[in-house]
């Protein structure tokens, strides 16, 4: 990616994820967290989605035939799991490396994923709209998160869903996601997370809100460090989800 | 199997097609997994021709109910309603009751039933078949793990793959010993007389347990005033008493039960089984998870083999299909540690029991018979720790999966 050639990409992140894109699918690698993370997000996920499309969670191809867009999939740990529940999804994603982890990997796993090295702006441009749009633990990574939000709002379809997942700004987010995370658990690789460029549940309403969609849940993800396992709660001081329709 | 073209994808294998295995791929096949399982013995006749029987706990009895299987097996179940376990000199005459067990695991459910061994698995196999498993007429040769699945070479050399693979393959898992996880056995010098019997007084329903010398001799109830007996003794001795003649054979039977039952008829053929403990140093490797006598030999002498292979059977089917709904891969590394650290605890606390309990009872030293006359009456005059023995032997206490409690997965 060239540096600010497009809106919300920040071309220093993707550098950076670049850099660590083989260690994707390596469940004690540098991105364990996400695999952490993963049941608690899939839960959120399915469960919204289940309940705004009629869906029964118990069914294993919950989520079939609907059309899911992956913004920032990275080695497709989100993606992956979405299509096992029978979803047609599109993960994007502008480092190249990752796309390639992604495809291969999807591969071994006998899925059919439609990834693709590009930016939620170029997918906007070739006027594709999806009934589900994506964003976890993107949005603190992105240059212009207003503009970001407006995108995403675009590329859903009436009636259909966007979801964000993110980090909060608090300092109980700075220690445990900064200085927890990245340097005592080492769970992501350093400097993956700029705490300023957090966005408080507040400021994703407004921008959910000036981009034309609802507010229709926000829920927290809560660490059980006894466990090693992520929740979800009311508590969104730490990591949380918004879900907006369209 | 298709022999070109593409490996046919299932989301789970289950190698063994034995009581734990039917019962894990009829729950799984029900959530709406695609199942295979692959047993040669799936080809021959006969295969369910077996004489004996099994208890089955009201745990056990909950899951195959969950999974449709009960039904068939029921008609020829008959319900235990109590325990009596007895321990005296072979010269007695009485046979004194110790402990008393007449609490049900649930106001009217018997905590125990017992049916025919051919009936519990035409059952499970049934059941499997409804809920939507493939059936595989052969054994597992070999197979080869890589990022997204375990590619299975079957021994008609045609080729499947799959998400996971169970090993359920019994106390000599070839599964086991290809996935090189290590399996330690205790051997006992005693080994156990299984048979069937004719009983002249009525049973009704109540399990019998007698200790008698280094012996022990247990009494399960079957339909018609039927019964099926595992006679415990020293090897040797165990041998010898198998190959008496029928005369004889009843003799020294009755010499040990004494009369309660009135006259004991011995019918149908007898079989010698060594009695063992073992433990399988993981209970999954890289996509592969055991349950079952491939994870855990019991000695038959707590008569839980069945029923501690189906709590496997139940602690993995939830997670399985738990991570199914989430769309996660069922054979990664997360799903089957949670599984094997659910398990694991439980199987060694149980075999540790057991093996106390060989210990205890093998002996016939005075020591040991004191502490067993004083401790078993101790436990006779506490209800409420008997009422928590009942229960832990019908697989209700703890952090039950949902399956041994009836719940739907």
């Amino acid at each position: 990616m060239n540096s600010g050639t497009v809106g919300s990409v920040d071309s220093e992140e993707v550098a950076r994820f670049a850099a660590t894109a083989e260690e994707w699918w390596n469940p004690r690698g540098p991105y364990a967290p996400l695999h952490r993370l993963n049941p608690a997000r899939l839960t959120y996920v399915r469960d919204r989605l289940c309940e705004h499309f009629g869906r029964d969670p118990k069914n294993i191809r919950s989520l079939k035939g609907l059309r899911i867009l992956d913004v920032g999939c990275g080695g497709g740990i989100l993606s992956e799991p979405l299509t096992r529940l029978g979803a047609k999804v599109t993960g994007i994603e502008p480092a190249e490396e990752s796309i390639e982890i992604a495809r291969t990997h999807a591969k071994e796993s006998g899925l059919k994923i439609d990834y693709r090295p590009t930016t939620a702006e170029k997918v906007l441009a070739a006027d594709e709209t999806f009934d589900v749009v994506i964003a976890s633990e993107v949005i603190e990574h992105v240059a212009d998160p207003a503009g970001f939000v407006r995108t995403l709002s675009a590329l859903a379809k009436p009636g259909g869903l966007v979801l964000f997942s993110t980090l909060n700004r608090t300092l109980k987010s700075y220690a445990l996601a900064i200085v927890g995370a990245e340097y005592i658990l080492r769970w992501v690789p350093p400097k993956t997370h700029d705490w300023q460029k957090f966005v408080t549940p507040g400021e994703l309403r407004r921008f959910v809100r000036s981009a034309g969609l609802n507010v229709s849940d926000v829920s927290g993800m809560i660490y059980d460090p006894l466990r090693g396992e992520w929740r979800l709660g009311p508590d969104t001081d730490v990591n949380y989800w918004l879900t907006a329709v369209k | 199997m298709a022999a070109k073209g593409k490996a046919r994808r299932f989301d789970v294998v289950i190698g063994g097609g034995g009581y734990a295995g039917l019962a894990l791929a009829g729950a799984l096949s029900q959530a709406g997994l695609d199942v295979a399982v692959a047993d040669p013995a799936f080809g021959s006749v006969g295969q369910f021709r077996d004489p004996r029987a099994s208890t089955i706990v009201a745990g056990a009895r909950r899951l195959f109910e969950t999974i449709g299987a009960w039904d068939a097996i029921s008609g020829e179940a008959e319900p235990v309603h109590g325990m009596r376990i007895t321990d005296s000199r072979l010269a007695d005459i009485m046979r004194p009751v110790l402990l008393r067990f007449d609490n049900e695991a649930a106001p009217g459910e018997p905590f125990a039933h017992v049916a025919p061994n051919g009936t519990i698995r035409i059952g499970l196999l049934d059941a499997a078949k409804v809920a939507g498993s493939t059936l595989v007429p052969t054994g597992i040769a070999g197979f080869e793990q890589s990022a997204g699945k375990i590619a299975i070479s079957l021994s008609d050399g045609s080729k499947i793959a799959a998400t996971l693979l169970v090993a359920a393959d019994g106390v000599t898992s070839n599964i086991r010993g290809l996935a090189r996880i290590p399996f330690r056995g205790w051997n006992y010098d005693h080994a156990a007389i299984v048979s069937n019997v004719r009983l002249e007084q009525p049973h009704d329903g109540i399990a019998i347990q007698h200790f008698v010398d280094r012996g022990t001799l247990a009494f399960l109830p079957l339909p018609n005033q039927h019964a099926s007996i595992v006679w415990a003794e020293p090897r040797l001795q165990a041998e010898r008493l198998a190959a008496l003649s029928g005369d004889e054979f009843q003799a020294a039977l009755q010499q040990r039960a004494g009369y309660d039952f009135g006259e004991i008829t011995p019918i149908g053929p007898r079989a010698v089984r060594p009695l063992k403990l073992g433990l399988a140093q993981h209970f999954h490797g890289h996509r592969i998870a055991l349950i079952g006598d491939a994870a855990h030999a019991m000695h038959p002498i707590a008569g839980q083999g069945m029923n501690f292979g189906l709590r496997d059977v139940a602690a993995l089917a939830e997670a399985v299909v738990d991570a199914a709904r989430l769309g996660l891969d069922i054979g990664s590394e997360p799903i089957l540690q949670g599984y094997d650290s659910w398990r694991r605890l439980d199987t060694v606390a149980m075999l540790a029991a057991t093996d106390g309990l060989i210990n205890l009872f093998g002996s016939s030293a005075p020591a040991a018979r004191m502490v067993r006359d004083t401790g078993m009456g101790l436990v006779d005059r506490a209800p409420r720790f008997k009422s928590a023995v009942i229960k832990s032997a019908a697989a209700l206490t703890g952090n039950a999966p949902r399956l041994l409690r009836g719940e739907a997965l």
